[in-house]
């Protein structure tokens, strides 16, 4: 099970594609679908890799993305 | 409810929220910086050190001045200030002397801060004014159609310089140092755990603080320079970028694809402005001399 999760605000993503290249787990890649504005967001493709370090969260120049870890 | 939840293929606890929203006006998103930008790299890691050092966000104050960077001071939730331009630093000495309890962090660009405000910023460093200033560097004056900038590296091609810029550019970290400034780094928006640290130590460090955060600006600047997008910036500074604490910073310049020399270059301690003030007009004026008071309101 993963550690960690990511939740993405995908209308607020404006697709530049730092999380998807710095997420040293590979958690994420850029989806082919659109948001309303146009721009291809990220999507999970590995949830059971996430360890929840929420370097995205950090790379994120939009505020759209975050990782955590579980409450354990 | 939003695709994404849809489409996650676990659970998110529903008390989980981004750690950066308390400390912005999220009313106000999306913001106005392009994509690929890392003016919003640089708020998280701020937004993270405010977190770490559990500083007291009723004492703590954004002056920022106009520019992309400046905008940081209308999204961030604390008492803020956006100022004319250039004089972010005047302000915000002003702000620091009235009430010497708030923590004061001017949080500008490098055409606001070093070529109409450059005299300001010498003159706090000089005097040694505690004032935590971070400068979001991205190489050209970047709101008004990416100009040549006092710190636009040589050969760099500009919306002013079609040809090349020829003048040579300042060094912002040697340019602090020498002007005196109390802690002086920088980093660049792909070292986030390293900026957020930095910016930490500074939150707790007295005197005249300097961090300089290049920051990728993929419509003006990369795109005249065929660099590509933000992503491609941040991959060189990946690649190109060297930590070195405590490096000369007269060896730190920045050029147009060379090395980016990233650390702590100063963490000094100098008597603060208030100290000298004090100091002198005791030595001077004996009993005679109060304390300056601080009348400020319910503050």
């Amino acid at each position: 099970m993963a550690k960690g999760f990511v939740s993405i605000t995908v209308e607020r993503c404006k697709g530049c594609g730092f999380c998807v290249e710095f997420c040293p787990t590979h958690v994420l890649a850029l989806s082919s679908a659109y948001n309303s504005k146009g721009y291809h967001a990220p999507h999970i493709v590995s949830a059971e890799k996430c360890s929840g370090c929420d370097l995205c969260g950090m790379y994120c120049p939009d505020f759209a993305i975050f990782g955590a870890r579980y409450a354990r | 409810m939003n695709e994404t939840t849809l489409e996650v293929p676990y659970e998110i606890p529903v008390d989980a929220h981004n750690p950066v929203e308390p400390f912005l006006r999220m009313d106000r998103m999306p913001h106005i910086w392009c994509p690929g930008c890392g003016i919003g790299t640089t708020v998280n890691c701020f937004t993270r050190a405010l977190l770490d050092s559990k500083a007291d966000l009723d004492k703590v104050a954004i002056v920022s001045g106009i520019g992309c960077t400046g905008r940081v001071a209308g999204y961030a939730s604390l008492d803020s200030f956006h100022t004319t331009h250039g004089r972010a630093i005047p302000f915000a000495t002003g702000l620091k002397l009235a009430n010497p309890e708030l923590q004061v962090v001017v949080y500008s660009g490098d055409g606001d801060l070093f070529a109409i405000g450059g005299n300001h910023f010498i003159h706090a460093a000089r005097r040694n004014m505690d004032l935590k200033v971070i400068c979001v560097n991205n190489l050209t004056y970047a709101m008004t159609g990416g100009q040549t900038a006092p710190t636009t590296p040589s050969h760099v091609i500009s919306a002013t310089s079609p040809y090349g810029v020829f003048e040579p550019a300042f060094n912002l970290v040697a340019l602090a140092e020498a002007a005196g400034a109390s802690y002086v780094a920088r980093w660049t928006t792909y070292h986030v755990k390293q900026l957020a640290r930095s910016m930490e130590e500074v939150l707790k460090k007295k005197g005249f603080c300097f961090i300089e955060v290049l920051s990728p600006c993929p419509t003006l600047y990369q795109r005249r320079n065929k660099m590509g997008d933000g992503l491609d910036t941040m991959k060189f500074y990946k690649q190109a970028s060297k930590v070195r604490h405590g490096a000369p910073t007269s060896e730190c310049a920045l050029t147009k694809s060379g090395e980016i020399v990233v650390g702590k270059f100063v963490d000094r301690d100098r008597p603060g402005y208030f100290e000298l003030l004090n100091a002198q007009m005791t030595e001077t004026l004996g009993e005679r001399y109060a304390e300056p008071e601080v009348v400020c309101g319910n503050c």
